[in-house]
């Protein structure tokens, strides 16, 4: 969890020790972390694991109950929103309805003072950034989502801040739109260098769009790492879970399995479903079982398989041919993976949040199959 | 299971489901009708009545089309009864806002949900209570050696009362006998009817684009004024409507606090009830209507309702 960040300067927003009390509920627990210049951060946790908290409090709308915020060195804990350098795209867009779009998005210039001409050439710049030019004297509630979306964006974009934070602004886009608005949102952050903070409960998009993931669950960060390392490499069941679908095997099925009762994680893709009477390699763990549930989704197809010695196993294989050579519901099959797709959990600072075998995500994982 | 047997009430039903606008008009036909008969019909009997006379010697209405009525509204004392109420009006609904704005704030965005019941019991309670006996308890608030006065006297304030009082105009010989304390009172009785729509109008600002007027870098100052205050605008024009129209027709006050010049409100009625002349009652009833309007119509023009 600890990252090496290159000293002070590298990092634009530092979290020591933070912690936030809402009366008796602790929201952030002693949270330590460093976000690097430039990068592309996401906040991943399920509602409630405090990562919007942690959000506010970087934009000075919450003061942090304990420890210190730092923004490019510089310590902001009790500045106020409008001392800090940092602007927000709000999950509600937040729009003020009796403006313009061109209004909205000069706000931020016109309480600075920014003179009129400067202010217009500047705004046009930024419509332009979100692909809105010739919406400005539009009232927000004349737009679709999506074009609120991009006027909240261009809005918080105009001041040019050192970091922009942005909380699940993709949250109330359709599916497509907002497959479209993850890709828009990448190539903006690479064309204007500003550090991104990103809040976001859904694992896909973090997996996408970020640099460095923060997994996030009551309160404190489970693991921080590049998309492949959370996803790859989880610290904990709660990750594991979290972060796509995994089996988590412990306890006796995992010392029948793998010969130790410690705790790990499989995922689905990393196991084949052969015949019952296939043989395996070296190396390979083999689990026999009979396949309780086929679903069909087009590029893949997924097992549900009921192991024999006595847990569920969820293996997703590619419909790499057409040949429909698939196991059938009921049938008989050994389930079969190599040893190194064991994913070692630490007894980590909690317990998965749902029983395991994780079909958890039904629905991040569903969306994940058909992107 | 196929459908129900059709009884007379439901062939009824699918009769009228076929027929949306006969289903309309029967749903607003009765309260429309009431509308137009009891209200516009009143309004149009009081214009007509206008353009009658009242025969000096007999005493009674002559119904034939005549201008005098309006020719004997226009006289220095209407024009400074109406100026006199207008002010009135305007000052009271200035100050209903002033004290009105932070206490509605405070509800809508700071009280915790116990303290907000609370402070709307604390100002719908008065509302239950007679009006006549509000006014007559303020008559004695104010009176010569009312509760304001001996307090005033025990601060040691008495000097400073008296000064104002000698202001002309707004004062008198005690409170209760001045267009301040007349002021005063009106203010106390239409305080909720500001609050309450301006309570409404700032609960319906997402508290998240205060959130972002600071972080685009606007000071609470800038925010107030280019956002909460353009927001809360309809519900202090609701809440203006009801200051202003209640204070430019009232009677009661008027009559029972303040001096005996005449308002609009107490011209009306002694027009029509001492005086018995109801066409020139009536003559005078229309110009807080046409008051009303030309506020209105200056609200509209200030932006007031774009927000809506």
């Amino acid at each position: 969890m600890a990252e090496a960040s290159g000293g002070n300067g590298g990092a634009a927003v530092r979290f020591v020790g933070v912690t936030k009390r809402f009366g008796d509920v602790v929201a952030v627990d002693a949270i330590d972390l460093d976000v690097r210049d430039g990068e592309f951060f996401s906040m991943l946790g399920p509602s409630g694991s405090g990562k919007t908290t942690c959000l506010r409090m970087i934009g000075g709308f919450e003061q942090p109950t304990a420890g210190r915020i730092e923004l490019q060195g510089v310590d902001v804990t009790r500045a106020a929103p409008y001392e800090r350098d940092v602007n927000t795209v709000f999950q509600d867009y937040a729009l003020f309805p009796h403006m313009t779009v061109s209004d909205n998005v000069g706000y931020g210039l016109k309480v600075r003072q920014v003179q009129k001409a400067e202010r217009t050439r500047r705004v046009g710049e930024a419509l332009e950034l979100v692909q809105l030019t010739g919406f400005g004297a539009r009232r927000p509630g004349q737009l679709s989502g999506g074009q609120r979306q991009r006027v909240a964006l261009a809005r918080a974009l105009i001041n040019r801040p050192r970091v922009l934070l942005l909380d699940e602004p993709l949250g109330a886009l359709d599916l497509k739109l907002r497959q479209s608005m993850q890709v828009e949102l990448k190539a903006i952050q690479r064309e204007v260098e500003i550090t991104f903070v990103f809040v976001t409960h859904d694992q896909e998009e973090a997996l996408t769009m970020s640099d460095r993931i923060a997994v996030f669950n009551e309160g404190r960060i489970e693991q921080v790492g590049t998309p492949s390392e959370v996803y790859e490499l989880p610290s904990s069941s709660f990750v594991a879970g979290f972060v796509g679908t995994s089996n988590i095997l412990s306890g006796a099925v995992a010392e029948a399995l793998v010969g130790s009762a410690a705790p790990i994680s499989v995922r689905p893709e990393k196991i084949r479903l052969v015949a019952a009477d296939a043989t395996a390699e070296a190396g390979e763990v083999v689990a026999p079982g009979h396949v309780r549930d086929v679903l069909y989704l087009g590029v893949h197809t997924r097992y549900l398989v009921e192991l024999d010695v006595g847990a569920d196993l969820t293996v997703i294989e590619q419909n790499s041919s057409t040949a429909g050579a698939r196991a059938t519901r009921g049938q008989a099959v050994r389930a079969i993976w190599s040893r190194a797709a064991n994913q070692s959990l630490s007894a980590g600072p909690s317990p998965a949040p749902r029983a395991a075998p994780a079909e958890t995500q039904p629905v991040s994982a569903a969306q994940g199959e058909s992107a | 299971m196929g459908p129900p047997r059709p009884t007379a009430g439901r062939r009824l039903s699918a009769w009228l489901y076929r027929r949306p606008r006969l289903r309309l008009s029967l749903l607003l036909g009765p309260p429309l009708l009431w509308m137009v008969v009891l209200y516009v019909g009143a309004l149009a009997a009081l214009l007509v009545q206008s353009f009658f006379s009242l025969d000096d010697f007999t005493g009674k209405v002559q119904r034939s089309f005549t201008l005098s009525t309006w020719h004997a509204l226009f006289t220095q004392v209407t024009f400074d009864t109406v100026l006199r109420t207008s002010v009135m009006a305007l000052s009271v609904t200035v100050a209903s806002v002033a004290v009105a704005f932070p206490i509605a704030y405070f509800m809508a965005r700071l009280a915790t949900p116990r303290v907000k019941a609370a402070l709307y019991v604390l100002m719908l309670l008065p509302l239950w209570a007679s009006y006549m006996v509000k006014v007559y308890s303020w008559n004695l608030i104010l009176s010569k050696g009312g509760v304001i006065e001996w307090g005033v006297h025990r601060v040691g304030l008495t000097g400073l009362l008296d000064r104002v009082l000698r202001v002309p105009t707004i004062g008198g010989s005690y409170l209760g006998a001045s267009l301040l304390g007349q002021f005063l009172v009106f203010v106390y009785m239409w305080l909720p009817y500001m609050i309450l729509p301006v309570e409404a109008a700032l609960e319906r600002v997402p508290a998240s684009l205060v959130d972002a007027s600071g972080d685009l870098g606007a000071h609470p100052r800038t925010t107030f004024r280019r956002v909460i205050w353009p927001l809360a605008k309809p519900g202090v024009v609701a809440g203006s409507i009801f200051t202003f129209s209640l204070t430019l027709g009232d009677f009661i006050i008027p009559t029972l606090i303040g001096t005996s010049q005449p308002s609009i409100g107490k011209a009306i009625y002694e027009y029509q009830g001492s005086a018995g002349n109801l066409p020139l009652a009536a003559a005078f009833a229309v110009l807080p209507m046409l008051i009303m309007a030309i506020y209105l119509t200056a609200a509209k023009r200030m932006g007031a309702f774009e927000a809506l």
